[in-house]
């Protein structure tokens, strides 16, 4: 499934250009095993955390691969998002270490501080709300992750001041 | 690799107590049918990679905790195998009633009631009162494409449909996605399947055990045109369908059933039969004209046969840079169109916006080539409607019709005379040597002593033959199934490619496997419906199409020569690159 | 005599982790030297001597597996590390990886002369991105000074690592499911046989081992099987990380030498110290989700493989989860049951469908509707799990419903009576899910 893409950037959507997807591939390696690093690349660049189904198609063609199996990794792995969602991806651990300690009273003051339901977006895009499962860290629990940075011994003020710097544009001592 | 069973070594085991001895490599399943157990499957297909993913034909070893699957185990020497314990019996009966709690139990509205396979294991294993909770999915059919319908609540996961798309054709337009209970088989970000890679070979609904893969159904249209008295309702029936057609009805398989055929159709309604093989002699003369020119004019080559539309889209879609090599022919079912709507209304004065063209095919690929806009070379939609075999034998059965107590019938003319090179168009190789039967006499200008080339035939995905043409000699390949043509392709791309003629047909095994066909997991089926067809070959009094007296009146009398003006308007077409 | 111990994890917390330097000053790469001056049989016998069993939860014995792989004439051969640690209270290899990585990268290197590899691969979980960069680092250190990469420490044998990443499914934890990921496919198990030591990454020959099995190897070779072994019990060899969370008083990782007690994990004051606040133990999970759950009458068990399997536990991770009477053993079966619905690849029956059906059953405990023909059908869906699923995660996805079953039977008969003995159920709430 190979060829040569003939694409215009006028439907891409505006945060990745062709010719930077084609970049991330080289930078990651042009090889069906690289798969998984050049989307999380590609995810991580977007600014909206997700893959477009256009992103998608060049990565297929430059990897030869069929969009449906690009398709299944990008919904197998929980980290991959098919739709765009926030800046900042919350997410509160609920695995049983985190839950029996008492990570469902930490996910409802997420909710009531940024306003949104669980799996749900915040108005201005800044935060996504979601549950994760374990993410290692069940000496601290419970637990949230933001990005690539996790914060445990949650409280209500601890979580209120991280809610506080992130919409500041900091990323906060843990 | 460390390894590789020896067919040469024999290996003893026992199976509820019952010794037998059996090649090294066996299956566990194939070694219980010769002590008469017959280990029930589902996600197990003759054709297809195992996936051992149902989880149905779990058996027990002695000794060892952990059941096995017959499907994907190989015996070896010793093993005792066990078939019929509590545990395997009990496991095998909570797997089915897990698999019947996540699908509709509306098994009396759906097209693959009485056959099958989820039904007939339940039935089996005697699944009465439902213990585990139902699963109440109401996901929408995915249906908006002229071909296949699928519908995902029916859905059993069993991997097939995707081991014949990605592994057997290559095509890769659906996959498995998601994980847990939403694991689902869909296309790339749920895409219609009209905007993904897909050919509509219908090999998917091939291999599908239950219900969730069918083609669009168009029996009420046709229902419709019967009903309509103002309608000259014409059928074309393709090759391939008059070996397959009987096995719906209980007729041994590759049985030979145009008679029957032929009534039944003129029992529904019909105004006229006519034969699609009546277009396949018209297609080699176009063809096989087109050959010579390219040949004696520095055309390009490898010329590429045009008549399998599952293959046409797949050239389309994945290598348009090689549709220059592709014959501008139209497929017989198309010629047939154009020509019904045009030859056969001025010879009987029938107005052609009230000539109604049904065609039968082994196809679902069909359904979408008729509804291509530039099929409609006649003035009006050449192609009506495509019936695929299944649903002709739903039509039948519902009129009531004992098919097999038929007395057989006879095409009409002007358009239902053929010749053996035109039947076995419905089988790999089949055109290839219809081609040669006349090239051969147009080039030489000697006839053909021996018209059999068997070296084109046969299940093989790819064949070669060398052809000497009065001294010049020319090679040819015969491909089937997508995998396979693919590998030509890239061969082409890369300038490796001295063949000066290729068929290729979409479905493995050609038309006689195809997408419309009956559909089975008995191994053997396609290799009988092959022998059918060369049967009636072989019994035909006319078996080179350009002897065809009804071809060569349709010359004489319209289209003139073969080439003309008249035929590159009705019977020659276009294609576009459809790349993504 | 103090029940910890500093062996595998001696340099955690006390040198700088990617530091050749440091490493070497405290004894790094000796393991690596002297293996060099071994032959692979002579290594593979010292691994068989520690009894090293796997690690990451399947306790298969390395020794015998190395024998396997050793045997295959085929190459080239692969030596991946799993380092996917998706086990809910598992976070030991994260602690090896971040603080002591140049261990890991000499145990794999040591297993790549074995084995005549010279291509290694570490498969870290897409979660602990911040582990894969230092880790990369610790590499790239060993690489500069002659320790990995070509020519090592001046011989013909070179070897090198490669970090590839997970991007979120615990499934990719089983061993053949990672090699998929590896590959670039969605992680989902491989049919076997053929076995990964035939048929692994890339369809070669392939050793597949956690990262706490490599991190125990440089000891096995420089000092000997036996020293190891002698860490731990007659059938346990050495010593294990665990990990403590929960209710304990004290989480963390800890090192302990097989044969200590359950109840010198949980109540030792340089241990787990107790339940915290105060509270008392009502059960204990360990080896992870997919591990046994146990009961404080169990506690004088031995810390060690065969003690513990006897009493139906298991080391599985060295996960211990540990619940005080707050918590309803219903509710924490609906969350362990939950993970592994959420976890589970989806690809065979008896997993995908049984784990939504058993976790709809416990529903009916928790909201009060259960019957008693429920406990039939829980027993013959975790049969069904247990015998017909495809891979481990569903074969074992019922284990800690199967024990907490015969623990707390009256827990669920008080449920089906709408009582709650921890007081969780039934009571008005706000909600929290």
């Amino acid at each position: 499934m190979s060829g040569f893409t003939e694409f215009g950037d006028e439907n891409m959507p505006t945060e990745l250009t062709s010719s930077r997807i084609l970049a991330i591939v080289d930078e990651k390696g042009k090889s069906k095993e690289q798969l998984l690093s050049i989307l999380l690349a590609i995810q991580k660049e977007s600014g909206e955390n997700y893959v477009h189904e256009k992103w998608a198609q060049i990565v297929a063609n430059e990897l030869d691969l069929s969009l449906s199996k690009v398709y299944d990794v990008l919904t197998f792995y929980s980290m991959f998002s098919t739709g765009p969602r926030g800046k900042y991806i919350i997410e509160v651990c609920k695995s049983t270490p985190c839950y029996v300690s008492k990570s469902d009273v930490i996910a409802q003051i997420f909710e009531n501080e940024l306003g949104v339901k669980m799996g749900e977006t915040t108005k201005d895009n800044l935060f996504t709300l979601l549950y994760t499962a374990c993410v290692g860290a069940c000496d601290i629990g419970p637990v949230a992750k933001i990005g690539e940075d996790v914060y445990g011994d949650l409280s209500h003020q601890k979580i209120a001041e991280i809610i506080k710097t992130y919409r500041g544009g900091f990323e906060c001592q843990k | 690799m460390h390894h590789i069973a020896n067919p040469n070594n024999k290996v003893t085991v026992t199976i509820d107590g019952i010794p037998v001895t059996v090649p090294e490599g066996t299956l566990i399943m194939d070694a219980a049918k010769k002590v008469g157990i017959i280990i029930p499957v589902l996600c197990y297909h003759p054709d297809l990679a195992v996936r051992a993913t149902c989880r149905v034909c779990l058996i027990e070893i002695k000794g060892q905790k952990k059941l096995k699957t017959a499907c994907s185990t190989e015996v070896w020497a010793g093993a005792e195998i066990i078939t019929n314990s509590k545990v395997v019996r009990d496991t095998r009966k909570t797997v089915l009633e897990l698999i019947l709690a996540s699908h509709p139990q509306d098994c009396l509205q759906c097209v693959r009631s009485g056959n099958c396979e989820l039904q007939q294991l339940a039935r089996t294993f005697g699944i009465d009162k439902p213990v585990f909770e139902p699963m109440d999915n109401k996901l929408p059919l995915q249906d908006e494409n002229t071909s296949i319908v699928r519908d995902p609540n029916k859905c059993i996961k069993c991997g097939r449909c995707v081991a014949v798309c990605q592994e057997v054709q290559e095509v890769g337009a659906i996959n498995t996605a998601n994980r847990s209970n939403h694991y689902e088989i869909s296309t790339a970000y749920s895409q219609k399947l009209d905007d993904t890679s897909c050919v509509f070979c219908g090999q998917c609904i091939a291999v599908c055990p239950v219900g969730a893969l069918y083609e669009k159904d168009n029996t009420d249209k046709v229902w419709s045109a019967l009903d309509d008295q103002e309608l000259h309702v014409v059928v074309q029936v393709a090759p391939a369908v008059r070996v397959a057609l009987g096995e719906e009805f209980g007729m041994p398989r590759g049985s030979i059933d145009t008679g029957k055929m032929v009534t039944a159709l003129r029992r529904l309604g019909f105004d006229r039969i006519f034969d699609t093989s009546f277009a396949a002699d018209v297609t080699i003369m176009e063809e096989g004209s087109e050959l010579i020119e390219r040949l004696q004019h520095q055309g390009v080559l490898p010329l590429i046969t045009s008549c399998s539309p599952g293959w046409v889209n797949f050239v389309e879609k994945f290598y348009p840079e090689v549709l220059p090599n592709v014959s501008s022919c139209k497929s017989p079912q198309q010629i047939f169109g154009a020509l019904a709507k045009t030859y056969y209304a001025q010879k009987t004065g029938i107005s052609p916006d009230k000539i109604f063209v049904v065609s039968v095919m082994p196809c679902t690929a069909k359904k979408h080539e008729s509804s291509r806009e530039e099929m409609n070379s006649s003035g009006y939609q050449d192609v009506d409607v495509v019936l695929t075999t299944r649903e002709l034998a739903r039509m039948i059965k519902q009129i009531g019709i004992d098919f097999v107590a038929l007395e057989p019938g006879e095409f009409d003319d002007p358009m239902g005379m053929s010749t053996g090179a035109a039947v076995i168009f419905g089988t790999s190789g089949g055109v290839m040597e219809a081609a040669l039967r006349t090239v051969y006499e147009l080039v030489t200008g000697e006839g053909l002593q021996q018209l059999d080339f068997e070296m084109v035939r046969g299940h093989a995905g790819i064949k070669e033959a060398e052809i000497d043409l009065a001294g010049t000699k020319i090679k040819v390949a015969i491909v089937n199934g997508l995998k396979n043509a693919r590998i030509l392709m890239e061969k082409i791309k890369a300038g490796q490619c001295d063949y000066t003629f290729i068929e290729i047909m979409g479905c493995p095994g050609g038309c006689i496997g195809g997408g419309g066909q009956p559909i089975t997991t008995a191994t053997g089926v396609k290799g009988e419906r092959m022998a059918g067809l060369y049967q009636i070959d072989r019994g035909s009094d006319i078996r080179q199409s350009h002897k065809n007296p009804a071809v060569i009146r349709i010359y004489e009398e319209f289209l003139n020569k073969p080439l003309s003006h008249k035929s590159h308007k009705l019977l020659h077409t276009r294609y576009f690159p459809r790349k993504k | 005599m103090s029940k910890i111990v500093q062996f595998v994890s001696q340099n955690c917390g006390k040198i700088t982790p990617d530091s050749v330097e440091d490493y070497i000053e405290n004894g790094g790469f000796e393991g690596l030297k002297k293996a060099f001056t071994l032959k692979p049989t002579e290594i593979i016998a010292e691994v068989k001597t520690a009894k090293l069993l796997g690690r990451g939860g399947a306790a298969y014995p390395a020794g015998a597996k190395w024998e396997q792989l050793l045997e295959i004439p085929e190459f080239p051969k692969y030596i991946v590390c799993n380092a996917d640690e998706g086990e809910p209270g598992t976070f030991k290899d994260k602690l090896l990886l971040s603080q002591d990585p140049l261990r890991v990268i000499e145990g794999m290197t040591i297993a790549g002369y074995v084995f005549n590899s010279n291509d290694g691969y570490i498969y870290i979980r897409g979660e602990y991105a911040a582990v894969q960069k230092s880790f990369q680092k610790a590499i790239d250190h060993a690489v500069q000074q002659g320790y990995l990469g070509t020519h090592i420490l001046g011989t013909d044998f070179s070897f090198r690592i490669h970090i590839k990443t997970g991007a979120g499914a615990y499934v990719c934890g089983e061993n053949s499911a990672l090699l998929n990921s590896i590959e670039g496919k969605a992680g989902r198990p491989r049919i076997k046989p053929p076995h990964l030591a035939e048929v692994g990454l890339f369809s070669k020959p392939t050793l597949v081992n956690n990262v706490e099995s490599f991190a125990a190897i440089p000891i096995i070779t420089q000092l000997g099987g036996e020293k190891y072994l002698s860490y731990g019990t007659s059938d346990s060899g050495g010593t294990k990380l665990i990990c403590l969370s929960g209710h304990a008083a004290k989480r963390g990782v800890y090192e302990v030498p097989f044969g200590v007690t359950l109840r010198d994990i949980i109540y030792d004051p340089e241990i787990g110290g107790g339940i915290r606040d105060g509270k008392k133990l009502k059960f204990f999970h360990l080896g992870g989700q997919s591990g046994p759950c146990g009961i404080p009458e169990q506690l004088d068990t031995p810390y060690c493989y065969k003690k513990l399997r006897a009493a139906g536990l298991a080391v599985g991770s060295g996960a211990v989860v540990i619940m005080d009477e707050s918590i309803c053993v219903i509710d924490y079966l609906k969350s362990v049951t939950e993970f592994f619905i959420h976890e589970s690849c989806g690809k065979c029956t008896p997993c995908r469908e049984g784990n939504q059906q058993l976790y709809n059953i416990l529903c009916k405990f928790a909201d009060g509707h259960a019957v008693h023909e429920d406990f039939k059908i829980m027993k013959r869906l975790v049969d069904a799990m247990t015998n017909a699923s495809f891979c481990g995660l569903g074969q074992s996805a019922a284990v800690a419903l199967s024990t907490c079953l015969t623990y707390f039977k009256d827990e669920f008969e008080a449920h089906i009576n709408k009582k709650c003995p921890a007081g969780y159920c039934f009571q008005e709430r706000e909600s929290g899910k």
